[in-house]
């Protein structure tokens, strides 16, 4: 065993929190998080050139990364400044595209963005619930069907969409241009959107995408754990200055027991939530990876939530205030449980697991 | 002991469901169950439809204009009006000066006070925190110095909820700055409309308006506006926290939060199944309900006890924690219940055929961010169980 990161993997942390500090700070956040497409395109352009997409994919596919332990470097840094681009759409794109062969160098770039399409109405995080369909009209295919909360959507050029030919899950492109998108900003920042196709001409990508879609979303769940411990320590880091500095009674507030006890509690649940992040790097490609995830994201949930609260809670009325930056962490924390199955879900599945 | 509603009770409860459902606008329920921000107007129509029955402030004596519900009374009203989803009474009047006024006001601040708030002439707002004096209020510093008839006031109050439609602010000021700094405070009202009050609006967490900062800049105040004596500020004001928690409790808000969570997880369906097939959504939802059903009780029966012995003591601590962790449990199920369809921005959420939820839950997500306010305003949550801990071991 060995817990010391690459040198590579090192350099890439360091240069992200570099530029996302310089480029991305909170105010310049708060400008494009709420702001419609949500995404800032030149500072797209410069995260692509700094390697944060290339070191997504492994070298065959045109990257220069690709593990498990690279998607949480990228994604760590960009939860510790609350980066609203749509990195995790374009983490799932390319993990799809790889997976069938494609050539993904304009992703890769920055100069095509794409998201992808999974999840419908009912929120169901099962591909088995996926309901809308494609049809080979013989000049080409048809898609139909709402797809809903796709992450990154209101930015996106492209969408890889799942849908059923029949028995068979496969997976088209769509031409945003193609189909009605309406976006929306999130609650903790960020863009989502509705796809709705009706009729709507898609390129057939895979005929069977089913395990490559379990696989990407395996992606984007290990990459949501990573943003999460990146934004827990940033939460935590910042709820400490503030019982440093924060006076009530004639002492810092940090000197009150009541608050140290959870202070180190809070430090103890971020150190098991980096742990059960790395079990799941760890385990990306191996047989064990849907259980490693599942159990981090999980787990992840569970301790977003209670770091949130109490980060809340030990600043008292100031974290209830959007000029507050640890009101944006707190909600981020939280809200990282509503995408891609939440703490339930994967309980749930490694529940199952047992029966089986 | 019987657990029963009495007769009377019973017809009470009877009398408040066909008021709700003569008087209470489902237009305005409907806005009411979707959390919206409700405007001054529907918020003092509702007030007016309360007054002209003489339920504003049921809890006040019948000679100041209520009818001197108990705490059995109290709790069926809010229980009804909760559950129908009726406008919350602004509570700063009602809740907060009224007991004040009756306890230590002089007979003419009463005569001329209490009747505008049942009618609703005044908007108090409450005026205790500052930035640098929250759970150790007495430390506040905004100062008001006696010259002739009237104090100069000057300095800054913080967190001032909807001080936007207030009319009139009841403040403590530092009138004394020698021993010990719970001794040099002073409890008095002040009309907004005085010249050098300046009132900023802070956003929250999630987006919303609901609270204010308010600058004092020589604001000449007359000396008979101060309720009390110089100085004995600090005991008007622990009065005052005991009644704003009691209200904080909100146990008919906990009852409406968990029948809106059963409704959701009824209504949604989510891989196939209802969520509350759900087994693990089941489970939460039911420890709560658990935790609820004894809180209905611990309520009521602290509550008699303090009428029995004529005064508050710990009980006010001990179930502002309960009811805003039980609360708040609630927020975090219905925030759950919506999935990924609880991301929208509030303002941004599609409507019609494109909205993500139902309107009456669409803002799960941020009711559950705006309700974290709950553990911390009132006295936090942390200083309760300093309060009880003292009583406990005296330290
Ligand atoms: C939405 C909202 C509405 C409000 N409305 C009003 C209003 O209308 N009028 C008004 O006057 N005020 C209002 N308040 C203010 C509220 O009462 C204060 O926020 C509260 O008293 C806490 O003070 P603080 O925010 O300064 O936190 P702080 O006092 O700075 O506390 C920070 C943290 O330290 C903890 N802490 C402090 N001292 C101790 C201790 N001795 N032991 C253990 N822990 C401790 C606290 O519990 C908290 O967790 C409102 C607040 C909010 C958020």
């Amino acid at each position: 065993m060995d817990f010391t990161p690459t040198d590579d993997r090192r350099m890439l942390t360091e240069t992200l929190d570099r530029f996302l500090a310089a480029e991305y700070p909170v105010e310049h956040r708060m400008k494009i998080a709420y702001d419609l497409p949500c995404h800032d395109a030149g500072l797209w352009a410069q995260l692509a050139e700094l390697g944060a997409l290339g070191a997504l994919l492994p070298e065959e596919a045109g990257g220069f990364g690709g593990a498990g332990f690279d998607v949480t470097t990228v994604f760590e840094a960009l939860g510790r400044t609350l980066c609203p681009e749509p990195v995790l759409g374009a983490l799932m794109a390319l993990r799809l595209l790889q997976a069938a062969g494609q050539d993904a160098t304009d992703v890769l770039e920055g100069t095509r963005r794409m998201a992808l399409a999974v999840g419908e109405a009912d929120g169901s995080p099962e591909l088995d619930d996926i309901a809308c369909t494609a049809r080979d009209e013989g000049d080409g295919w048809r898609l139909s069907g709402r797809k809903s909360v796709v992450y990154g959507g209101p930015a996106a050029h492209a969408f890889l969409v799942a849908a059923r030919n029949g028995d068979a899950l496969g997976l088209w492109e769509v031409d945003a241009g193609a189909a009605e998108v309406a976006g929306y900003a999130m609650i903790d920042g960020g863009g989502a959107a509705e796809l709705l196709l009706s009729d709507t001409r898609g390129r057939l990508v895979m005929a069977d995408a089913r395990a490559a879609l379990e696989d990407a979303l395996d992606w984007g769940r290990l990459a949501l754990c990573a943003e999460a411990v990146g934004a827990m320590d940033r939460a935590h880091a910042l709820t400490i200055d503030y019982l440093r500095t924060r006076k009530q009674f004639g002492r810092p507030i940090g000197a009150f027991q009541a608050l140290q006890h959870r202070a180190v509690d809070m430090g103890i649940e971020i150190e098991q939530a980096r742990s059960i992040t790395i079990h799941a790097a760890g385990s990306m490609g191996t047989p064990g990876q849907s259980r490693a995830v599942s159990m981090a994201k999980s787990l992840i949930g569970r301790v977003g939530r209670q770091i949130s609260e109490e980060a809340v809670q030990m600043h008292g009325g100031i974290a209830m205030t959007w000029e507050a930056a640890i009101s944006h962490y707190a909600k981020r924390l939280v809200m990282i449980d509503h995408q891609l199955g939440d703490t339930d879900t994967h309980l749930a599945r490694v529940m199952a697991a047992y029966a089986a | 002991m019987d657990i029963h509603y009495s007769a009377d009770d019973l017809a009470f409860q009877a009398e408040v469901k066909a008021f709700l459902r003569d008087n209470l606008d489902a237009a305005l329920a409907a806005r009411v169950a979707a959390g919206a921000e409700l405007t001054r107007a529907e918020m003092e129509g509702w007030h007016a439809t309360l007054n002209a029955r003489g339920w504003v402030a049921g809890h006040w004596p019948r000679e100041a204009g209520g009818q001197g519900w108990g705490a059995v009374q109290r709790h069926i009203f809010d229980e009804e009006c909760a559950l129908a989803n009726a406008p919350r009474i602004v509570p700063f009047g009602v809740n907060m000066l009224g007991p004040v006024l009756l306890a230590f006001g002089t007979p003419g601040q009463q005569a001329h006070y209490l009747p505008r708030i049942l009618d609703d002439t005044d908007w108090w707002c409450q005026g205790y925190s500052e930035p640098g004096a929250g759970s150790d209020l007495a430390s506040l510093r905004t100062r008001a110095v006696r010259e002739g008839d009237d104090y100069v006031i000057n300095g800054q109050k913080t967190w001032t909820t909807l001080g936007q439609h207030a009319n009139r602010i009841f403040c403590l000021v530092r009138t004394a700055t020698e021993g010990k700094p719970q001794e040099g405070i002073s409890f008095i009202l002040v009309d907004l409309d005085t010249p050098g009050i300046e009132m900023r609006p802070i956003r929250l967490i999630e987006g919303g308006y609901e609270v204010n900062e308010v600058f004092f800049t020589d604001v000449r105040v007359p000396v008979t506006n101060l309720v009390g004596k110089e100085n004995q500020g600090w005991t008007i004001a622990k009065y005052l926290l005991g009644h704003e928690r009691t209200s904080i409790v909100g146990v008919g808000f906990n009852l409406e939060a968990f029948e809106r969570v059963r409704t959701m997880a009824r209504n949604i369906r989510r891989g196939g199944r209802r969520l509350i097939e759900d087994p693990l959504f089941a489970a939460r939802l039911a420890q709560i309900e658990i935790d609820l059903e004894a809180l209905k009780l611990t309520n009521l029966r602290m509550l008699a006890a303090a009428e029995g012995k004529g005064q508050l003591g710990d009980a006010p601590s001990m179930l502002k924690i309960k009811g805003t962790v039980i609360r708040q449990a609630l927020n975090d199920l219905a925030r759950r219940a919506l999935g990924p369809a609880a991301a929208p921005f509030p303002s941004e959420a599609l409507e019609g055929n494109l909205a993500l939820a139902a309107p009456e839950h669409a803002a799960a997500a941020a009711d559950y961010f705006n309700n974290r306010k709950l553990s911390i305003f009132g006295g936090s949550n942390e200083i309760q169980r300093n309060i009880v801990a003292k009583g406990l071991l005296g330290a």
